[in-house]
């Protein structure tokens, strides 16, 4: 058209390295090398150790794991998926239940019960199994309590074996259904409820046509995420003697040698790990109810009978309380003289020594210095990792985004004890990804496992609120000329503060309470505050085991709460 | 201010079509519009000018410099998006001045002129308020502000007025237009609103399927349409097709039903048009140039039932089924008494109003 148009003003070697299509991949590789050389690597060298057998290929492993004769390996999954399946049936009732009373009627109590609904959350696994042995175990709490009043020769019950771990497993995760439950019934359009009414469905029809189907994504998601959290389960079973889980097994042939047996139940169990990841984010995909409607006001229906109010009342207090038991009774426990409570009922001499030890004594403060110092370091890898995943998966366009989504998210499905294995097959000899130096036995290696088992966690808030955030926004900023370092300084990053430090203060909190992999890898040296309190149960300092659990509990709560206040108030951006 | 040209410029997105054959010069100050439907092309257009999207073919070139393949922050256009993008976290202060201080401009000079511009897009005092406390039409000015303090040599509006209710929205586009004339700024303004583009624009260019449909001024696009979209999209028309019966000089007979035959000029056709005996034609005409007539006689005044009468205060609208066709009238409410539906009524077409649309 013009034909006195100049000619482009040559552009310069680095803009169009930059501007070529390639540079993204320059950009995302240093994430896919992460990930291979501290999730893949691990997982690939366990896979090794358990077909390698004196330098020999075999499959001797698998087939002793399969075989008919020697069942225990085939009794533990067997006993693993058992309590698995419980384990949702139970955590799916009453986490649905608690979702539908909370949030769709109104009684007294409710308020305050809607917030310690979360309580489980708050305690680590170590902690909640701890608390319901004090409190309904054999030789419990509330056991002896109903033997001197009754005047029984044993006690009437107890918390054992699987039953046990149910209960401890319903505990502490009914909230994954009770927070998604709550979600999507908060987001349930009254509207809908009222359209199918007013179509002429009667309120058993809208619950079946309406409600329901519009729960089951919802409910199917958790499901296939308390099944895993329990495949994973390593705790409960500890503490309740089920020897027979995969989880156990493997920490049972670790301890006796066995290192290739190991790997192979590692092995096993990772595949149904990585399964039901794969599952998840296929039914993901496949189903997802958006709401349509904007605004949505929720209306609860009042309690009005004054019998039903009564009713509540006791029910709500009830409920209450057996939320709070587990940490009041940490918190009395934590008070009491080490080596005294023994046939009575509650602890009979307190003191306040426990706490001032865990400051004074060094001895004592050692762990809880360890654990910060491990989950600090950790943590920073995981927001440095996590925000530059996130920003990568949510902004970038490149090859491979399911592959690398998958792979942020298979460190979280692989149970604990599996990612010790797996880092212990790895780096018990020097290897080019931890720099020729040999890692087990050394300060890193625990950093490294809170790293590689909570690296989802920054990750996934901080795409969370990129993806609420309007790309135009950055678009914007580089209109106005900011490059795009500028634009992420200035704008980017302090619109997605708020998710980042959520999931940095969570991740943190994690690995303070991380014990599961710490179990396996800690050292004199490094042992963490949850190892600690592990040791101190078995020798049975009760006060000093339970002061320490006070302590994490305590950090936890502050941090979870700060963290919900953040992402609730930067999680709307102002347009 | 600087004139913008975009040289046979395509974009695809993989195997789908984004955009084909872009081929437009916009003088310098000019306030050129891209209107046509979503997903025409018309954004996709804009984006590439202001550098998010690169084109698959093509140059695009501020005055003489050619800017194809430059990144975003080195055009120096000002861009208002569609839902504003403000920067929630920062001030209204903060937001205006944001281009500036990526520009390194001196402090006391920032202040001056975020000043300067909150003054002239009437927002003085503002300043130190958060996003979320501005109004839908004050978050637009902010946006505009912002673009506009960097004094870039292009201004970019991508459906700045959609997200405005309708009141606020006619506002809103005289204050645009009022500080585009002010500053003499070349403005390009994307719109799936006819009446927006036809009030505001210098030029026009429609589009439709990725493909410019037509360029030219309001009055040009209204009144000369090159097809029936184009036709059909500016306004309300009545498009009938009929077949030319026989042609007298300037003059030409159409068919239009079996009993009907209507006349209007032989110039006034598009050029896509060919007028001769026999051929399949479309007619457009314009329902307010329709009026209603004295006599049942007459060239060009045709009769027929009333299928809907509305009276809008200012107007009386008739859709009035006229053989096979229906026919929309306009005409200025001036106390006659309304017709009913199911009266018959007479009507007349001037010949001028009758345009050929391709």
């Amino acid at each position: 058209m013009k034909a006195e148009l100049q000619p482009a003003a040559t552009p310069s070697k680095r803009m169009s390295f930059t501007a070529s299509p390639s540079f993204v991949y320059v950009l995302v590789s240093p994430l896919f090398l992460i990930l291979l050389a501290y999730v893949i690597y691990p997982l690939f060298e366990t896979f090794v150790a358990s077909v390698s057998v004196d330098g020999q290929l075999t499959w001797k492993n698998y087939a002793r794991f399969f075989s008919l004769e020697h069942t225990a390996n085939l009794e533990a999954l067997w006993t693993s998926v058992y309590i698995s399946v419980l384990s949702v049936i139970t955590c799916g009732i009453v986490g649905v239940t608690m979702a539908f009373l909370l949030e769709r009627y109104e009684f007294p109590g409710r308020k305050i019960l809607s917030v310690l609904a979360l309580v489980p959350m708050a305690l680590p696994p170590l902690i909640g199994v701890l608390s319901f042995t004090f409190l309904y175990g054999e030789s419990g709490i509330f056991p002896r309590l109903f033997k001197e009043l009754f005047g029984l020769e044993q006690v009437p019950f107890a918390l054992k074996g699987i039953p046990g771990v149910v209960v401890v497993h319903t505990f502490t995760m009914y909230t994954y259904f009770f927070m998604t439950a709550s979600a999507a019934i908060k987001g349930l359009d009254p509207s809908l409820e009222e359209a199918a009414a007013s179509l002429g469905a009667n309120r058993f029809t809208v619950w079946r046509r309406v409600i329901l189907p519009m729960l089951t994504p919802a409910m199917v998601a958790s499901s296939l995420l308390v099944f895993m959290i329990s495949m994973a389960s390593y705790t409960a079973p500890l503490i309740f003697g089920i020897d027979r889980t995969m989880t156990m097994q493997i920490y049972l042939s670790r301890t006796n040698g066995d290192l290739d047996m190991a790997a192979a139940q590692s092995t096993v169990l990772s595949v149904v790990s990585i399964a039901f990841l794969l599952l998840m984010r296929w039914y993901q995909g496949a189903r997802s109810y958006q709401n349509l409607s904007k605004g949505i006001s929720v209306h609860r229906t009042e309690v009005k009978s004054k019998a039903g109010r009564y009713v509540c009342m006791v029910l709500a207090f009830i409920g209450i309380v057996i939320l709070m038991l587990p940490i009041l009774v940490l918190v009395l426990i934590s008070f009491s003289v080490d080596g005294t409570w023994t046939v009575q009922i509650l602890p009979p001499q307190y003191t306040l020594d426990h706490y001032i030890d865990l400051f004074t004594d060094s001895k004592t403060w050692r762990p809880i210095a360890n654990s910060l110092e491990l989950s600090a370091i950790a943590t920073v890898g995981i927001v440095l990792f996590g925000v530059a995943a996130a920003y990568a998966m949510v902004r970038l366009r490149f090859r491979g985004k399911t592959l690398l989504d998958v792979l942020i998210m298979l460190p979280w499905a692989l149970p604990g004890t599996v990612v010790a294995v797996n880092l212990i097959a790895a780096f018990s000899e020097p290897t080019v990804f931890s720099f020729g130096q040999v890692l087990i036995g050394t300060f890193w290696i625990i950093p490294l496992a809170y790293f590689v088992r909570h690296l989802p966690l920054v990750f996934r808030s901080t795409s969370a609120t990129l993806m609420q955030m309007d790309p135009s926004v950055e678009e914007a900023a580089r209109n106005l000329g900011a490059s795009w370092w500028y634009s992420f300084r200035r704008v980017v990053f302090p619109m997605a503060f708020g998710g980042i430090l959520a999931g940095t203060l969570l991740a943190f909190v994690q690995c303070i309470g991380e014990f599961v992999a710490s179990i396996l890898i800690f050292t004199p040296r490094t042992m963490p505050l949850s190892v600690a309190i592990f040791q101190r149960m078995y020798t049975f300092e009760f006060g000093t085991a339970c002061a320490y659990g006070v302590l994490q509990i305590t950090v936890i709560i502050i941090v979870l709460f700060i963290s919900r206040k953040l992402a609730g108030d930067k999680a709307g951006t102002a347009v | 201010m600087s004139s913008v040209t975009l040289d046979h410029v395509s974009k695809r997105f993989g195997n789908a079509k984004g955009v084909e054959d872009v081929h437009i010069h916009i003088e310098s100050g000019e306030f050129f519009t891209f209107l046509g439907p979503s997903g025409c092309g018309k954004t996709t257009t804009l984006r590439m000018i202001a550098g998010f999207y690169y084109p698959t073919r093509g140059r695009i070139c501020f005055g003489s410099r050619d800017v194809t393949s430059l990144p975003p922050h080195k055009r120096n256009t000002g861009m208002v998006f569609q839902n504003y993008a403000l920067f929630p976290h920062m001030t209204v202060f903060e937001n205006i001045a944001f281009g500036l201080q990526v520009r390194n401009i001196p402090k006391a000079e920032v202040k001056e002129r975020v000043e300067r511009m909150m003054k002239l897009v009437r927002l003085e005092g503002y300043g130190e308020r958060r996003i979320d406390q501005l109004s839908g039409g004050q978050q637009q000015r902010v946006a505009l502000a912002r673009a506009l303090v960097i004094e870039p040599q292009i201004l970019l509006l991508d459906e700045p007025l959609s997200n405005l209710d309708a009141k606020l929205r006619e506002e809103t586009r005289y204050e645009i237009k009022r500080l585009q004339m002010e500053l003499g700024i070349t403005t390009i303004y994307v719109t799936h609103d006819q009446a927006e583009a036809m009030s505001m624009s210098d030029r026009v260019m429609v589009m439709q399927g990725g493909e410019v449909q037509q360029v030219g001024t309001p009055y040009e696009i209204y009144h000369r349409p090159v097809n029936r979209f184009v036709a059909s999209f500016i306004g309300e028309t009545n498009l009938w097709e009929g077949i030319v019966a026989g042609i007298d000089g300037s003059e030409v007979r159409v068919r239009v039903a079996p009993d009907l035959v209507l006349t209007g000029y032989t110039h006034n056709a598009s050029p896509q048009v060919r007028l001769a005996p026999g051929e399949k034609v479309a007619l457009s005409i314009r329902p307010e140039t329709v009026q209603e007539s004295a006599g049942a006689d007459g060239e060009n005044v045709v009769a027929g039932t009333v299928v809907l009468a509305e009276f809008t205060g200012a107007c009386v609208n008739y859709v009035t089924s006229v053989g096979p066709h229906q026919l929309r009238s306009m005409s200025i409410s001036q106390g006659r008494p309304l017709k009913q539906r199911g009266e018959t009524i007479s009507l007349h077409i001037p010949k001028a109003s009758i345009y050929f649309a391709g």
